[in-house]
């Protein structure tokens, strides 16, 4: 959309978008994410894998799923990690794995938070039998174990495809965040703008989405953020025992077929690791802007520093 | 007679992001013993921080930033954790303003008793029931709810069961922050009339925060008026009502009506408390004061003694001993 | 009283739900996948035992779907699971309770021992705020929390199994020796028990740091704590008796909830290890389409874990008497 006046005068242009980004509550999360450290941390560990989802090309350049090298190879300069028993270069392998990762990360985290907002929020303010009855599913789905219910439905449908997983996902992961946002809902439920809200004889759906969930975006932003690490963490425990599609290519099942293979005690460690490594990185990248989100919402967790005697 | 309390200098700050607030700014008195002081003022005035940090109950971020606490002779600031802790409750015991968040919500009234009573090394369970019975009884409430947990008592009877845990070992200074807020009308007086009962039988001092003239008027010997951290006025009791001194003093009177003599307009003070983050320059309530002269927003008065009473205020500049009379209100005054 | 009543209807409410998602799950996929299962059972089984497994996966069954699901519910409850096909022809409750004691050891163990030390570790923690102790743990325990279960089970076994060889590579003890009570016996199954378990225990440890530290930092701030130290009680008296006993209040009932991660994790790495554990039979039961085996081993570990939120409720009303008004 740059006209050519503008094109003469790029920096300033740019300089007055980014005063009113500044000034918006995108801005004021960004700040907020930037003057914590953790939170850093985690924005550029998910940047960078972003980065590797959106364009793989750029970094790795070898066809992931080619098996036309010599298997079994360490480490070298032709290949970054080796390869596979297969003969498969390992790190283009791993690279290209982070799209699938994430979107289904991604993806059943949402879903899952969509899911738990309604529940946990509708719950707190119908009240009564509805929230009676909609507590006692949240708290039965809650204590469902999640990974053999995973494990059971995963059986009975097996290679049932990316739908399927992210389905069983969302299905054990949003009981968790439903039970904090009624909690949190239920306290603000009878703050005074909500009632003034109520007696001015606004719809109850308007009350909801316009007065209540701005102010709990920061929870609904670490229970995201949760439901991410879960689905992430999951989902790759499914993979690695072979019940996810053993075809698809993502960390999990670079797992299975490493593990299959015997990796670890067969002298190519890289190839059960590596994919771990990435993981644990990806959840930590997350877990760390979660933690970072606690400590924006309640001031009380940051850190306690010192004032040096004048 | 050597006073039971002797504050000299006492400030403390808030520490924040954007650096300290002064929220008690260089606070001297002095407590007689058997004395009942009422600290006065609007909210976050610094009352209840000053109480806190005579008894050096402080929490980060609000740090002890000067001053000395004289109890019994022995500056409080100085002292380490160990001598501290020997002291408190045995000579000086506190009152906080809502019993159900003082009281621990786990663990039984009589546990909590026999707790204080075992850091200070008495072991001998009997004794320890003998006390507590007593001092409950003392307060009006049956000794059968040694076992009672604190939800299960109402809230007068909660806040009653504070005072008498304050009474344990009859010190000679309890500090009272609020202790009647959060009660209704009836169970305020009934409290109040109790605790004087009691100042009268056992003779301990207390200083009482609270932000109800009226029962300042009613209970208190003398009153310390705080804004905005400093003191601003301090006068025995009877004659702060008849004459007060500081505008603010006037102000805080004005507001409130009462239920005898003729029906009077109702007075607030205009405006709010002031950001201690960022005091005006000059007196500190020279923004709302009504008798506002030009020289109040150079400089910051001082307390200066007018009588028997102390103010913070130019108005009485003129009136200290040994000063030039001054003309025009103004910088001459505050130079003298 | 009303509060036991009301834990014991959950109790027994998610049971009933997990009866029932046994029962309608094979019915829903498409191509009942039940019926290729059953075909295996042909010749090898027959009578009462083949009609009991017809009528709980709705194969050949000529009843309609709700005189199936009460005989279904009648057999389960009296204990008929079935045959299991992994282990043919052993019925699949002794199987069952041929894995339990293995998981129930491995996983009660290391989750009492996590939720002690991730407990004492919080508390600590939040006292001295000022400290390194502070500012470095929570940080390396929410990047240690986000390391999948599995991934650090195979990193053990790499560095202290394979390289190392310190301790054996997998199974609950050397399968040459039968099953005893012998002192070597057992030293044996401690052995084989070390990394599978330091496994869960480093992983879940982390969760129970950061939340009591959470919770103590608010409960410190909370009046009582003030009134502790004003009356001059010791500072290892307040930490525990007025500060921890409050705060671990909530993580009680959330012990109970964080169960089912912690039996997640343990199926993943009894399976990285070999450990004979329930997990581990899942697993199997699975890779075999032995669904019976598969939905009673669902069934029993969710009962454990009712189990243990059922436990937490009690312990929670001991420690926290404003619950027993509501009682």
């Amino acid at each position: 959309m740059a006209t050519a006046a503008a094109e003469q005068r790029p920096v300033p242009f740019a300089g007055e978008l980014w005063q009113r980004a500044k000034g918006g509550t995108l801005g004021r999360l960004l700040k907020a994410v930037m003057s914590n450290r953790k939170a850093t941390a985690g924005l550029v560990i998910l940047l960078a894998f972003s980065f590797l989802a959106l364009f793989p090309g750029v970094v790795a350049h070898d066809n992931p799923n080619a098996e036309v090298y010599p298997p079994s190879l360490g480490p070298s300069a032709a290949h970054l990690l080796g390869t596979t028993a297969y003969g498969q270069d390992l790190f283009a392998q791993l690279v290209y794995s982070t799209r699938q990762s994430m979107f289904i990360a991604v993806v059943a985290g949402g879903l899952a938070t969509v899911l738990s907002v309604a529940v946990g929020v509708s719950a707190a303010y119908l009240g009564g039998l509805a929230d009676d009855v909609l507590s006692l599913v949240t708290d039965v789905f809650l204590v469902l174990p999640a990974f053999p219910l995973v494990v059971v439905i995963a059986a009975y449908s097996k290679n049932g495809g990316d739908s399927i997983l992210i389905a069983v996902l969302v299905v054990t992961g949003w009981s968790y965040g439903a039970r904090q946002l009624r909690v949190q809902a239920l306290s603000l439920r009878n703050r005074d703008f909500l009632v003034a809200a109520r007696l001015r004889g606004e719809r109850s759906w308007r009350v909801i989405f316009s007065e209540l969930l701005p102010t709990m975006t920061s929870l609904i932003v670490a229970i995201f953020l949760g439901t991410t690490i879960y689905s992430v963490i999951t989902a790759a425990g499914l993979q690695f025992v072979g019940l996810g599609n053993p075809e698809t290519l993502s960390w999990g099942t670079m797992l299975y077929w490493a593990q299959n293979n015997e990796a670890l005690q067969a002298g190519s460690p890289l190839w059960a690791i590596m994919p771990g490594v990435c993981i644990a990185l990806l959840g930590a990248g997350f877990a760390l802007l979660q933690y970072a989100f606690d400590e924006v919402s309640n001031p009380a967790l940051r850190p306690v520093r010192r004032r040096r005697r004048r | 007679m050597t006073p039971v309390l002797s504050v000299r200098g006492l400030s403390v700050d808030y520490l924040g992001q954007g650096g300290a607030a002064r929220a008690v700014d260089s606070v001297s008195f002095d407590l007689s013993s058997g004395e009942f002081l009422a600290v006065v003022g609007e909210s976050g005035c610094g009352k209840s921080t000053l109480l806190f940090a005579i008894a050096r109950l402080l929490s980060p971020p609000a740090e002890l930033a000067g001053g000395s606490v004289t109890f019994r002779g022995i500056n409080m600031v100085a002292m380490s954790d160990k001598q501290l802790r020997a002291l408190r409750w045995s000579a000086l015991s506190v009152v906080m303003q809502s019993a159900m968040n003082a009281l621990n919500p786990v663990t039984s009234i009589g546990a909590q008793f026999a707790d204080s009573m075992r850091a200070h090394g008495e072991r001998d369970k009997r004794k320890i029931r003998a006390r507590s019975e007593e001092v409950l009884r003392m307060v009006g409430i049956d000794p059968v709810h040694l076992r009672s947990y604190p939800h299960q008592l109402s809230g007068g009877m909660r806040q009653r069961a504070m005072i008498a845990m304050a009474l344990l070992f009859s010190p000679e200074l309890i500090l009272m922050d609020e202790p009647t807020s959060a009660l209704d009308v009836v169970a305020q007086r009934s409290l109040m009339v109790q605790v004087k009962q009691l100042q009268a039988q056992l003779g301990f001092a207390v200083i009482f925060v609270t932000h109800d003239m009226s029962l300042v008027s009613h209970f208190s010997d003398r009153v310390l008026v705080m804004y905005a951290g400093q003191v601003v006025e301090s006068q025995a009791t009877q004659r702060l009502f008849e004459a007060p001194l500081h505008p603010y003093t006037q102000g805080l009177l004005d507001a409130f009506p009462s239920v005898r003599g003729p029906k009077a307009v109702l007075e607030g003070i205009p405006g709010s408390p002031p950001d201690l983050s960022r005091l005006p320059a000059g007196c500190n309530f020279s923004p709302r004061c009504p008798k506002v002269m030009p020289a109040c927003l150079e400089e910051g008065p001082g307390l200066r003694n007018v009588g028997e009473a102390e103010v913070r205020c130019l108005l009485y500049a003129k009136q200290v001993p040994g000063r030039r009379p001054a003309a025009p209100a103004g910088e001459e005054a505050l130079r003298a | 009283m009303r509060f036991v009543l009301r834990r014991l209807g959950f109790f027994l409410l998610t049971l009933w739900a997990c009866l029932t998602i046994n029962f309608v799950l094979p019915r829903l996929m498409p191509g009942n996948p039940a019926i290729a299962m059953m075909a295996r059972y042909k010749g090898k089984l027959n009578g009462t035992a083949l009609k009991a497994l017809e009528i709980a996966f709705g194969v050949n069954s000529n009843e309609s779907a709700l005189r199936q699901y009460f005989s279904y519910l009648g057999n389960t409850l009296s204990g008929h699971f079935g045959t299991s096909l992994t282990f043919f022809p052993e019925q699949v409750s002794k199987v069952v309770f041929s894995a339990l004691p293995w998981t129930l050891g491995l996983v009660g163990v290391t989750t009492v021992l996590a939720f002690a030390v991730g407990t004492l570790v919080g508390v600590g923690s939040a006292w001295r705020r000022n400290g390194a102790f502070d500012s470095l743990l929570p940080p390396l325990f929410v990047i240690l929390g986000a390391f999948p279960y599995f991934f650090l089970a195979m990193l053990a076994l790499l560095l202290f199994a394979v390289t190392l060889h310190w301790f054996p590579q997998g199974f609950g003890y050397s399968g040459t020796d039968t099953v005893s009570f012998t002192w070597h016996f057992v030293a044996d199954v401690l052995r084989h028990a070390v990394l599978p378990g330091l496994t869960i225990l480093v992983t879940s440890v982390g969760g129970w740091v950061l939340t009591m530290r959470n919770n103590m930092i608010s409960v410190l701030a909370e009046d009582y704590v003030r009134m502790a130290r004003a009356k001059g009680l010791s500072p290892a008296r307040i930490m525990f008796n007025y500060a921890g006993r409050n705060a671990v209040l909530p993580n009680l009932t959330g012990f109970a909830m964080s169960l089912g991660f912690v039996v997640s994790g343990a199926i993943l790495v009894e399976y990285v290890f070999d450990y004979p554990g329930v997990g581990y039979m899942l697993l199997q039961a699975v890779e075999n389409e032995d669904y019976a085996l598969m939905q009673t081993l669902f069934l029993f570990i969710t009962v454990a874990v009712l189990v243990a939120v059922l436990v937490m409720d009690f312990v929670t009303i001991v420690l926290d008497p404003r619950t027993r008004v509501q009682a």
